[in-house]
């Protein structure tokens, strides 16, 4: 058990051309369940197999507390990793292939029996123990991997790669609990690798998103979904994602097309200097009334899903799509003309992806 | 698509197979058939079943016919039965031959499998040096069968070959596989190797090539030694080409005739006589046509069901 430090790492498979991995400082402390939540290739998977010592970093140096291992091979790190697809040594029995990473490390033979029956029982591998591995389908054999690592007592992280991806869709909510049940049970550093926002935010303490090979936000679940840093965090967490709507700041006040909507307020409170804006607000907290109540934006509907507990009200300002979450039976009709209201507290300013600030009321300012 | 074909098939059908009910009502009957039978596709087949008689069938059948019959002349001859298949069998000569070719085999197995692996695992994975290792290592097989007992037939020679001549000179052992009966069977034991062990290289290179990275990866975080890796992770995976490699290398050295045949001509004595130099002493050589069909008989019947049994236990053992 220890921290993970990562200082300055960074990884290129074409010789510094490109960065699969920007180089990141990051510390992924002791005993949390991490989540690390982003799109096909953008880096998850090396950043786990630096992490693992699968492979070497380009740059940077990576510290367990306060040894350093980056030129310490896996099998000295004392890692346990788990892969997307099953890997399991097809010939051995199940039993034989949860103990092989303990008889590998010589323990004691009770000790192996010991844990290999403790991760059975809670992995629900009891009646397969004496099978022969291949002879199971693919999603026992996943969790027969996922069991493998599991079974070390002493790690200093189990990294686990999208490791439910071939199991079945029923028995992936139990497993995933089980995975919590474990991680309270053990207190192992977890870090579980998803490109799925609901396991990542049903899983983690803590969800470090990654985006084109740079951590891009960390942060608690409902952090990342109440106050994304990023534009991507916003379009990737929640479903539907973030509205993104292009505005402008003129003399401290945010405005769409003709429409005031609140002026700009800094990261630290400060006005925000006058040029284009993004204003970003989750379809969950934009509120739709028929009639102009200040301060408003008028939007053209474009179609309305119903999706039973709620309704999604699509609209068009300007020509932007924005998405608007409203309890279900709305009365909005298509190409009707509605009015769109951004709470301030829940709405936020980006500029160059990056959130730069927020809205604030108008302050009784006059309104154009 | 599928309709038209079903109609024409049981058209066509109709004339062809007596079984399909012909005429317009037979295509409406076909349709409505949620399993529409149609044995067309045993013409493509066709082709297949005359090449195959020209090329093995008819030839076989000759050697059948001779393995019945004593003949004197083309017009002159008896049948006699199985009198020639009893006769084989119980040649002295030709058990000895067996059980000599069988020697040869499974040393031969015993020799080539282990080091073909061995050479495929440490050959290199990338970059140049993989090219240029596949290169040298393909390179005996390509050379022809009766060049390879050329090369070796004067490779071995004590006076100017430079094996037998260090053997002879350098390590100073007596070496002359012209005149001893161990020098003679190592030579030709030594030959096959040397020619066919890049074959199981090759064939297990491939085979460890298809392991999917994670499985060593796999191996590196549970902390597998090497030995440990190649038992349990390249070793079962190559189940599926050595089992090709095991029959190949099997039949190959069971039928083993020009190499030997070239290098001692099945001597000194009958030394390195394998049962395919024999048989082509009493065809060719003595000309008894009626021996010779039932030896072969019973030779092709041997190595038939040898890979059967082969085959069977290394595919039945995987499960």
């Amino acid at each position: 058990m220890a921290d993970i430090r990562l200082e300055g790492v960074g990884h290129s498979y074409d010789g510094g051309a490109t960065w699969a991995l920007k180089p990141m400082t990051w510390t992924w402390r002791s005993a949390r369940a991490y989540a690390l939540l982003g799109p096909s290739g953008c880096g998850k998977t090396t950043l786990l197999n630096i992490i693992s010592g699968l492979l070497t970093p380009t740059v940077g140096r990576i510290w367990f507390d306060d040894r350093e291992v980056t030129g310490v091979p896996t099998a000295g790190r004392n890692i346990a990793q788990v892969f997307q697809f099953p890997v399991l040594y097809e010939e051995m029995s199940v039993y034989d292939n949860l103990a092989f990473p303990l008889r590998n490390r010589k323990y004691p033979k009770n000790e192996v029996d010991q844990r290999v029956r403790q991760v059975s029982r809670l992995l629900g591998l009891d009646d397969l123990l004496r099978r022969r591995s291949r002879r199971l389908d693919p999603g026992r054999q996943q969790i027969v991997s996922l069991g493998r690592g599991l079974v070390r007592s002493q790690v200093a992280a189990v990294l686990l790669d999208e490791p439910l991806t071939v199991v079945d869709p029923a028995l992936k909510w139990t497993l995933r609990s089980k995975l919590k049940e474990i991680h309270r049970d053990t207190g192992h550093t977890l870090i579980y690798v998803t490109h799925d926002q609901t396991e990542a935010l049903t899983f983690a303490d803590e969800v470090v998103v990654l985006n084109e090979g740079e951590m891009v936000q960390a942060g608690e679940p409902a952090e990342l979904f109440l106050s994304p840093a990023h534009e991507f965090v916003g379009h990737f967490i929640g479903s539907p994602g973030m509205n993104m709507l292009p505005a402008e700041i003129v003399g401290g006040v945010v405005c769409v097309g003709q429409a005031d909507v609140g002026t700009a307020a800094g990261q630290s409170g400060d006005g925000l200097p006058p040029g284009p804006v993004r204003i970003g607000v989750r379809p969950e907290f934009v509120r739709v009334t028929g009639a102009r109540t200040s301060p408003g934006v008028a939007a053209r509907v474009t179609g309305i899903d119903r999706m039973g507990a709620y309704d999604l009200v699509h609209t068009r300002v300007n020509g932007h799509p924005v998405i608007a979450r409203t309890a279900a039976g709305s009365a909005c009709r298509p190409d009707t003309v509605e009015f769109l209201h951004f709470p301030e507290e829940r709405t936020f300013l980006f500029r160059d992806e990056v959130r730069c600030g927020s809205l604030a009321p108008l302050n009784g300012r006059d309104q154009a | 698509m599928s309709e038209q074909t079903t109609v024409a098939g049981s058209q066509v059908g109709g004339e062809v197979v007596p079984a399909t009910p012909a005429g317009g009502s037979g295509a409406a009957e076909t349709r409505a058939d949620p399993k529409p039978r149609n044995n067309r596709a045993w013409w493509l087949v066709l082709p297949v079943v005359v090449s195959v008689a020209f090329t093995a069938v008819i030839p076989l059948m000759t050697v059948v016919n001779f393995s019945v019959q004593d003949v004197f002349s083309p017009s002159d001859r008896i049948f006699v039965g199985l009198e020639w298949f009893r006769s084989v069998t119980r040649d002295p000569e030709v058990r000895a031959a067996f059980v000599r070719t069988l020697l040869f085999s499974a040393q031969v197995l015993l020799l080539e499998i282990p080091l073909g692996v061995a050479l495929a695992v440490v050959m290199p994975r990338r970059g140049v040096w993989m090219s240029v290792a596949l290169v040298l290592v393909a390179l005996p097989l390509l050379i022809p069968w009766n060049v390879v007992g050329t090369i070796w037939q004067i490779f071995a020679r004590g006076d100017i070959g430079l094996g037998g001549w260090t053997i002879n000179n350098v390590l100073g052992i007596n070496f002359n596989y012209t005149l001893d009966s161990t020098d003679a069977w190592i030579t030709v034991l030594v030959m096959d190797v040397w020619h066919w062990t890049p074959l199981v290289a090759l064939l297990a290179y491939a085979g460890l090539r298809s392991i999917p990275g994670p499985y060593f990866q796999a191996a590196q975080i549970d902390g597998a030694s090497a030995w440990a890796t190649f038992r349990h992770i390249q070793l079962p995976r190559l189940r599926g080409v050595l089992t090709i490699a095991i029959l190949l290398r099997f039949m190959d050295s069971f039928m083993i005739y020009t190499e030997p045949f070239v290098v001692t001509g099945g001597g000194p004595g009958n030394a390195t006589s394998f049962l395919s130099i024999l048989l082509s002493k009493i065809a060719v050589g003595q000309f008894d046509l009626g021996p010779a069909g039932a030896f072969s008989l019973l030779y092709f019947l041997f190595v038939q069901i040898l890979c059967y049994v082969f085959f069977t236990v290394l595919t039945r053992s995987g499960r």
